[in-house]
């Protein structure tokens, strides 16, 4: 008997061609429009073969067979900043970013909350997380809460340290300044999207002696968490964080499946310059072509 | 000037001083003006969220009489759900919630990025190296091409980056380096324009009203 892991994918996978099957030539013949964005069909093969990468990789991963991923010193770091602060006997503090939860990036910095509140959970450091949105405020607490959970540290969590600031940008970013000056965290991991108010966290935190990791996915605020912090996690790097602090099978699978990629990106790139640099490549320039 | 202009004008240079204190070090005046701040934004979000949000787009829309939108009070339980997180006891219903919007975050994301940056971003990228327009074309194409998978390369996990891999990846940390290089003089330009702004307010407006 199948098991409803399996049977969820066919069951998707049935209801569109369902819909493929019988709405669209209904659709096309009535409206003399297509139901589905043809067009779009690059985007469509490059989401499939991704999903495939990802799914294979699991499965290796769950397997048992080994996903050898290289070392990133930037988080390595984050392990390193919160031993830090044990020893000190001084907080951790964690921002999630400044954007909503409908930005990817908050939601890679909520996932590497939940690996950070683990450590801190297992060491009992205290954790100081403040945010900007209600949706971040309850999503953290979430996350906070179960890896205590999970660590047998129950006790220990307290539905403060993941606390609601100020919804305006800067009022939130000059009491988190406050908070470093007179916490005096012994880490600061700035994590997720980050604007106008980078350099005014990082620097305020280097002023407060802190050990600071940040990591973002906005190329104009990096050069700056790279001027003023210890480690900066760039771009993909921060997407990567969760798997690789994580080390479980599912998670270093999406890894994986993602570098499966970039090698494709790279082949298909390459194949595209050859192709047009002789002149034979206006066919498949325009398989890529975005309506 | 009427008196309400001078207090408000006063006032204002306060809180900018109180702010620029901070530069020398924390003190009880930043403080109160961060908690005035603090509470003064957490009052105009709650504001700004009952308007824009609650009643422009979702009660007016369900509730017109002309083709209503009731089909919207699908999100608005979603929201409602997120309220259960006042009583631990039924808090569980709002990961509801909060599971739809981070699953279908990523899903639309996914699409909105290839759709929007992968895939033009790796048609721009196909140049051809002979180029009739001249060396000038063919040597920026080299480098738009070397740039784009070195770079690329830099982020790939899955190896050591060692031999030809590492030498590659050292490529693209270049790129990578030149390019926030680019970004931080560009930055910095934006902010000392604010910081201009903030002091031409205090030299010209309100030195300038004694």
């Amino acid at each position: 008997m199948l098991k409803n892991s399996k049977i969820i994918p066919i069951l998707i996978t049935a209801f569109f061609l369902f819909l493929f099957l019988t709405v669209e030539p209904v659709l096309a013949r009535d409206s003399e429009e297509s139901a589905f964005r043809t067009e779009r069909i690059n985007a469509l093969v490059l989401v499939l073969v991704f999903s495939a990468a990802v799914l294979l990789y699991t499965r290796w991963a769950k397997q048992g067979k080994t996903l050898f991923v290289r070392k990133i010193p930037g988080i390595d770091a984050v392990e390193e900043a919160v031993g830090r602060a044990t020893e000190m006997g001084k907080p951790v503090l964690f921002i999630p970013g400044l954007q909503e939860l409908d930005d990817i990036e908050t939601i890679a910095a909520i996932s590497i909350l939940g690996r950070v509140a683990r450590i801190t959970a297992q060491y009992e450091t205290p954790l100081l997380v403040p945010v900007r949105y209600p949706l971040v405020l309850a999503a953290g607490q979430e996350v906070v809460e179960q890896a205590y959970t999970e660590l047998g540290k129950r006790d220990a969590y307290n539905r403060d340290i993941v606390r609601y600031v100020a919804g305006e940008q800067m009022a939130f970013t000059s009491t988190v300044n406050g908070m470093m000056m007179r916490e005096r965290p012994a880490a600061n991991i700035f994590m997720g999207a980050f604007f106008a108010e980078s350099l005014l966290l990082a620097e305020t935190g280097n002023a407060a002696g802190s050990i600071q990791i940040a990591g973002t996915a906005r190329p104009e605020q990096l050069p700056f968490f790279i001027a003023a912090c210890d480690y900066t996690l760039m771009g993909e790097e921060l997407y990567a964080a969760s798997s690789y602090l994580s080390k479980e099978p599912l998670m270093l699978g999406g890894l994986k499946g993602q570098d499966f990629i970039k090698i494709i990106i790279v082949i298909l790139i390459l194949i595209g310059v050859i192709l047009v640099s002789f002149n034979v490549g206006g066919w498949y320039y325009k398989l890529f072509e975005m309506a | 000037m009427s008196g309400m202009e001078i207090f408000v004008l006063w006032l204002e240079a306060f809180i900018t001083l109180a702010i620029f204190s901070f530069l020398y070090k924390d003190n009880p005046v930043y403080h109160m003006v961060e908690s005035v701040f603090a509470g003064l934004s957490a009052g105009y979000y709650i504001g700004l969220y009952w308007k824009s949000i609650i009643l422009q787009q979702l009660w007016e829309p369900m509730t017109r009489a002309d083709n209503p939108k009731w089909w919207l009070f699908i999100p608005g339980i979603f929201g409602l759900m997120m309220f259960t997180r006042l009583w631990p006891k039924y808090s569980w219903i709002s990961r509801i919630a909060l599971a739809f919007v981070m699953g279908s975050t990523a899903g639309v994301f996914l699409i909105t990025q290839l759709h929007g940056l992968v895939l033009p971003q790796m048609q721009k990228t196909m140049l051809p190296l002979v180029n009739s327009k001249g060396l000038e074309a063919s040597f920026l194409a080299v480098i738009v091409v070397i740039g784009v998978i070195s770079t690329l390369i830099y982020f790939y996990f899955s190896k050591e980056h060692k031999g030809f891999l590492g030498v590659t990846a050292k490529v693209g940390i270049w790129f990578i380096m030149i390019s926030f290089g680019a970004h931080f003089g560009y930055t910095v330009m934006g902010r000392v324009s604010l910081l201009i702004g903030r002091v031409q307010f205090l030299i010209e407006d309100w030195i300038g009203s004694f």
